[in-house]
């Protein structure tokens, strides 16, 4: 069970980051995950006052503040657009809108946890996170960081132009995902994040374009390739063998959607 | 630790301990509506609206509803009463421990979307799990509220 000998609701970033410095303090997000554990907090710092529950927009990013909810993600029509539905879809299938509206971008990502879809489905965007004291830095690099006691203030997704694929497996409808997979293509190249392996979202990406000899040609190389590259394990979902395969089996989808949008076939 | 909450209307001040969740909260006030299912996060029994939003009252902190409105079942009456008598006519349930947090949340839908598809109604409803029945029942009764709806605002023409 959940213990909170004090709470406090913050009155600034710097405020926040000092009471967050001593181990018994802890940052609240959506706390849903929060919540399963048996821990006693002493000083539970809560970020709602701060006004970063909302998604902004300019003309090269998407600002989207830690506390804002899945549910907002998943409605936010820039986000729809840019991630071709890939944003939403990778929400929707976490438990229910009551759930989404309390679960927070920065409790999903500062946790990285191995079943993250958001994590996974962010991974394949052109995305920064915004520490308060570590300044910005690409996800990527903060997906495979160890956990710290700085405070993740918001997301920066850049609007690079971006073909997004977005899939996951679950054993039942709003169950953890067996896997997920996010295959992306920007002006950096093509990109397959998967996640939920069950350990924490990787990214990797194909050297070169291989794709050009389209659906019959080298699609099957290139998702066998990317998917060797994927570590798997096994927990009460799925074993590491059964995982490998989902992997290539996503992985093949994703690139098969990126050619239909650049009309190969 | 004190907190005000405007609980159906009501204002409530309260010196509550920093780990109260809001279902707690409400259940102590008497919103017997409000049931502890799972704990996990998943059944969607506990829910309630916070400024309108539905949410898992067993996984918030009655803290964070502080100067917030708080509305369970007990203070939607009217606008249950009505939807739960097509679900009665269903005969949709069979305990009927999973109703209050169904109508509270199928309630959010309608005025989310008043016109809801199948899919939209089933996708909306995904966190309200019952374990009796197969959902059918609910289903039929959430079209059949919706028909007697669009038959109303049409004055009875379709």
């Amino acid at each position: 069970m959940l213990k909170i000998k004090e709470y406090v609701k913050a009155e600034s970033l710097e405020e926040a980051y000092q009471l967050n410095q001593k181990k018994k303090s802890c940052i609240l997000g959506g706390m849903l995950w929060l919540k399963m554990g048996s821990r006693t907090i002493q000083t539970a710092i809560d970020l709602s006052g701060l006004g970063l529950d909302k998604i902004e927009e300019t003309e090269e990013a998407f600002s989207i503040g830690c506390m804002t909810t899945l549910r907002q993600l998943e409605k936010h029509e820039g986000l729809e657009k840019l991630t071709q539905g890939a944003i939403r879809q990778s929400v929707e299938s976490i438990v229910g809108v009551q759930f989404r509206n309390l679960a927070t971008v920065g409790g999903s990502i500062f946790g990285r946890f191995g079943f993250s879809d958001v994590l996974t489905c962010f991974l394949a965007l052109d995305t920064y996170v915004e520490l308060y004291h570590g300044g910005i830095i690409p996800l990527e690099e903060f997906a495979a960081a160890k956990k710290d006691r700085d405070i993740l203030v918001r997301l920066i997704v850049k609007k690079t132009p971006v073909h997004c694929v977005y899939m996951s497996h679950r054993n039942t409808r709003t169950d953890f995902p067996v896997l997920t997979c996010a295959v992306s293509e920007d002006g950096r190249g093509v990109r397959a994040v998967v996640g939920a392996r069950p350990g924490r979202a990787v990214c990797i990406r194909l050297e070169e374009d291989s794709l050009e000899g389209g659906l019959d040609g080298s699609l099957d190389a290139a998702a066998e390739g990317l998917a060797a590259q994927v570590t798997t394990g096994s927990n009460m979902r799925a074993g590491a063998s059964y995982r490998s395969v989902l992997a290539k089996v996503l992985i093949r989808r994703g690139l098969c959607r990126l050619l239909e949008e650049r009309g190969i076939s | 630790m004190k907190i005000t909450v405007m609980l159906n209307g009501k204002k409530i001040e309260e010196e509550i301990s920093p780990d109260m969740l809001l279902i707690d909260f409400v259940r102590g006030h008497g919103c017997f509506s409000v049931k502890r299912g799972c704990e996990t996060s998943n059944c969607g029994l506990c829910t309630v609206f916070m400024d309108d939003m539905p949410v898992l009252s067993c996984s918030v902190l009655a803290a964070r509803a502080s100067g917030r409105r708080v509305e369970t079942l007990e203070g939607l009456q009217e606008e249950a009463e009505e939807f739960g008598s097509f679900i009665a006519d269903q005969g949709a349930e069979q305990c009927g421990f999973c109703n209050p947090g169904m109508i509270m949340n199928a309630i959010a839908l309608f005025r989310e979307n008043p016109d809801p598809s199948d899919e939209e109604i089933k996708e909306y409803l995904a966190g309200n799990l019952c374990r009796c029945s197969g959902y059918e029942g609910q289903l039929r009764g959430i079209r059949e509220f919706l028909e007697y709806r669009r038959s109303k605002r049409t004055g009875g023409a379709i």
